[in-house]
């Protein structure tokens, strides 16, 4: 009896650890957009080969509305190649990515566009007015947008594999009319 | 290129980092010292390889070599020269190197010191320390990499994060590391002990001085990180009891309580248990700080990205609290105290006393960390308990504290007479009524400024009765003045350095009790020309100008401050950095004795006509700087070999 005691020391060391454990599963930065749920405001704008870009036009389609700059490294470095990605294998099935780039200069953008290959729409935000209507702190934010047109997630740094398949196949299942 | 040399070489300081610990542990089970040398050699590379690391990486960073990621990350071209070395250890990969680097130092020391000196032990704290090495080279080749390959090649980089261009920034971390990482030494050889079974003294007496240099780095880091808060953040404190802060304090807190129980073990034979407990404790908390600040588990405003490295120092941690305690408990027999407590009033239980409010004092700054965290996972609510929890609890603990360090070093050991207490204490406690009595008389109408007023008087008195009737008993044996102190500095050393330590912290105190008490603070908007008042001073705004640096553009206002004279043209700044969301505050002030004065400037009307401006008059902030350099003194002082002659 006197022996077994003992090695509950080692053991009361456990609830503590398992408390920083969980720590993994909440992210401490979250904070809510205000905007998830609504109506995403729409936007016209012109693309860098020069087609004009609205929001409008993709209505009934599921949109990923992704705001980068050339400048911001290394998330939007990192998640380039994803959308590029996954933007090829959605593109038939009624999803479309739509790259906003924001407080950069052209030459910068294109040769952002040029190094990753990127083959979605691609459009500067010159009065910055498209992103302060989405709200967008900092790059890179990425919206989800269902297919009435309502913003359901809004994701803050880069989007990786998962994020954006989970998302965009929740979406996709959603019946077409409410 | 350089990305596969740095990562090849990481890679073979990991093969020899395990090799080495294995080869120590296996030669010190089997008592076979030449397995033993070569873990000696295998040490010697490992830090080779990660000195050549840093060197490599640093060459990066100067040569602006933006296929290295990390360099990408953390520097621009606009970067100064200056912080592109700096900004080597500005982000989690680099800290990791230095780290690394610092263990594999400390481990080289440690070869070289105790080699021949501690037969049994020194394997397996050598195992243990390259084990733990190991552990970092993982860390560096797995989960924070810092030769990782940037494809493509961008244009320019990402800027090192423009709060850490300040000169506090080189000295900062590489003090704190040296603490954090100081503390494995003795956790080592407390391993050796419990592994071996010779849990007695002679891991104690081996680990004492490590224990203060590590403790006193730590110390420094934490003064050094209050500096900088203070004049770049831009809030007019020094410590808002920010878990990353928090990290570095509470080992900081076990670590005290460990240099003062280690002198009850030495001369009692008592709490065998708890100072091996209070080491493993110290080095778990490192750790824990690392993972705080590291993981991203819990938000803070100078935290380091987030990864899957928390995973991996939470697995480590766990593996060494749990293989650290599981030792405990096997050799708790031998562990068992041999003396006892004869009395209450004692310096045994002083020291008692001093570890069970440094220990409590450890536990509230944990619980107020992880507050978050357990609120979440409890009720499903983020709360965080602020500045006003740790104050409350901690105000009173530190109080006493600072009390006990009057008491302590004077009381009698085992039982203190009468005649004991009076002999000592009678002059320090009437000095210390009369300190309250004067503050209350000069106007001081806080009763807590005036108690911790009284107290520091107080143990500021101890020390000098004991100083001075120990120059007094040698100057009887023939001594003048000045040879018997510098005689009793030298072979007391140990006991005098701590308390000039105690001096710099009854400093620090004041500083600190001054600055909360008596500061005084305003926010105005100023037109050109107009003036704004504050305790005694005039601030009159003269405009503002923008200037280009190499990697940001700033605006700076100009402030004339003046009493009776002109005192002095004041230019506190907004910085503006491509990389950032919102300017940075560049922090102008006047550092003073008795007060600084500190200006912030915030919002500004773009033709320059009119600003905001925050003025402060911070009282006496410049002695915690001060009692810094105390500490330092005293810690070098103990530090130093003790020459004891025959009397």
């Amino acid at each position: 009896m006197k022996r077994l005691w003992r090695w509950l020391i080692p053991l009361a060391a456990l609830p503590v650890l398992a408390l920083l454990a969980y720590g993994f599963r909440v992210n401490p930065r979250d904070i809510p957009s205000p905007l998830v749920g609504r109506a995403a405001p729409s936007f016209t704008l012109q693309t860098l080969d020069g087609a004009p870009l609205s929001l409008e036009a993709h209505r009934g389609k599921v949109v990923v509305v992704n705001f980068w700059a050339s400048w911001c490294y290394p998330a939007c470095y990192e998640e380039a190649p994803i959308l590029e990605r996954n933007w090829r294998a959605y593109r038939d099935r009624d999803v479309v990515v739509l790259g906003v780039d924001i407080q950069d200069t052209r030459e910068a953008a294109e040769k952002f566009i040029r190094d990753f290959g990127l083959t979605f729409p691609n459009a500067r935000d010159l009065k910055g007015t498209v992103s302060v209507d989405y709200g967008v702190y900092g790059v890179p934010e990425t919206f989800f947008l269902d297919r009435q047109g309502r913003i359901r997630v809004k994701h803050v740094s880069a989007v990786t594999d998962e994020v954006f398949r989970a998302t965009v196949d929740r979406l996709l299942s959603e019946p077409r009319t409410p | 290129m350089t990305t596969d040399l740095g990562y090849g070489m990481t890679l073979v300081a990991l093969a020899l980092a395990v090799y080495g610990g294995a080869a120590a542990a296996v030669g010190a089970r089997t008592g076979r010292p030449a397995l033993v040398e070569s873990a000696q050699h295998a040490a010697l590379g490992v830090f080779v390889l990660i000195t050549a690391c840093f060197a490599l990486l640093t060459y990066a960073f100067l040569a602006f070599d933006f296929s290295v990621r990390y360099v990408a990350t953390n520097t621009n071209l606009g970067t100064p020269f200056y912080y592109r070395i700096t900004g080597v250890w500005g982000a989690l990969e680099g800290s990791i190197i230095l780290w690394s680097w610092m263990l594999g130092l400390y481990t080289l020391i440690v070869i070289l010191r105790h080699r021949d000196s501690a037969r049994e032990l020194y394997p397996w704290a050598l195992a243990t320390m390259l084990g733990i090495l190991a552990f970092f080279l993982l860390v560096m080749t797995v989960a924070a990499p810092p030769f990782q390959r940037q494809e493509p090649v961008p244009a320019d980089g990402r800027g090192l994060n423009p709060l850490l261009e300040d000169t506090g920034m080189i000295t900062h971390p590489v003090a704190l590391y040296l603490g954090f990482t100081g503390f494995t030494v003795p956790f080592a050889f407390a391993l050796a002990a419990l592994i071996t079974g010779r849990v007695g003294d002679t891991w104690l007496v081996l680990t004492r001085r490590w224990a203060i240099v590590a403790w006193y780095f730590l110390s420094l880091g934490l003064l050094i990180g209050g500096w900088w808060s203070y004049h770049v953040l831009g809030w007019g404190g020094y410590w808002a009891w920010d878990p990353v802060e928090n990290a570095a304090f509470m080992p900081w807190l076990t670590g005290t309580a460990f240099l003062h129980s280690v002198m009850i073990q030495e001369r009692r034979r008592m709490l065998k248990l708890w100072n091996i407990s209070l080491v493993i404790l110290t080095f778990s908390l490192t750790l824990f700080g690392t993972f705080l600040t590291r993981s991203g588990v819990i938000a803070s405003v100078h935290a380091f990205t987030q990864g899957s490295i928390g995973v991996f120092f939470l697995s480590f941690l766990a593996l060494v609290v749990l293989t650290a305690l599981g030792l405990v408990a096997w050799r708790w027999e031998a562990l068992r105290s041999q003396g006892e407590l004869d009395s209450v009033v004692s310096r045994e239980s002083a020291f008692l006393l001093n570890n069970v409010l440094l220990i409590a004092a450890a536990f509230t700054v944990f619980f107020g960390t992880v507050f978050p965290l357990l609120s979440e996972a409890v009720r499903g609510v983020k709360v965080s308990v602020g500045a006003p929890f740790f104050n409350q609890v901690n105000v009173p603990l530190f109080l006493s504290l600072v009390f006990l360090m009057g008491v302590g070093p004077l009381i009698a050991w085992r039982r203190a007479s009468w005649e004991n207490l009076k002999r000592n204490f009678v002059w320090p406690v009437a000095l210390g009524i009369a300190a309250a009595a004067a503050a209350f008389t000069l106007g001081v109408r806080s009763v807590l400024a005036a108690v911790t007023f009284a107290t520091t008087v107080f143990v500021g008195a101890t020390i000098a009765v004991d100083f001075v009737r120990a120059t007094r008993a040698r100057m009887r044996t023939g001594e003048t003045l000045l040879p018997a102190m510098g005689g009793l500095l030298r072979r007391h050393n140990r006991r005098y350095g701590g308390f000039v330590v105690h001096l710099g912290i009854l400093i620090i105190v004041l500083g600190v009790t001054g600055s909360h008490a008596w500061s005084v603070q305003t926010e105005t908007t100023l037109k050109r020309g107009e003036t704004a008042q504050l305790a005694g001073y005039r601030f009159r705004f003269d405009g503002l100008t923008a200037v280009e640096e190499s990697n940001h553009f700033k605006v700076v206002g100009a402030f004339t401050v003046s009493n009776s004279r002109v005192l002095d043209v004041l230019r506190p700044a907004k910085k503006f950095y491509p990389q950032e969301q919102s300017p940075i505050a560049y922090v102008d002030y006047r550092l003073g004795l008795k007060e600084d004065i500190y200006l912030v400037l915030g919002d500004f009307a773009r033709d320059g006509t009119q600003a905001t401006v925050k003025l402060q008059v911070n009282r006496l902030v410049s002695w915690i700087w001060i009692g810094g350099v105390v500490l330092t003194l005293g810690a070098v002082l103990a530090i130093l070999p003790e020459r004891r002659r025959p009397a």
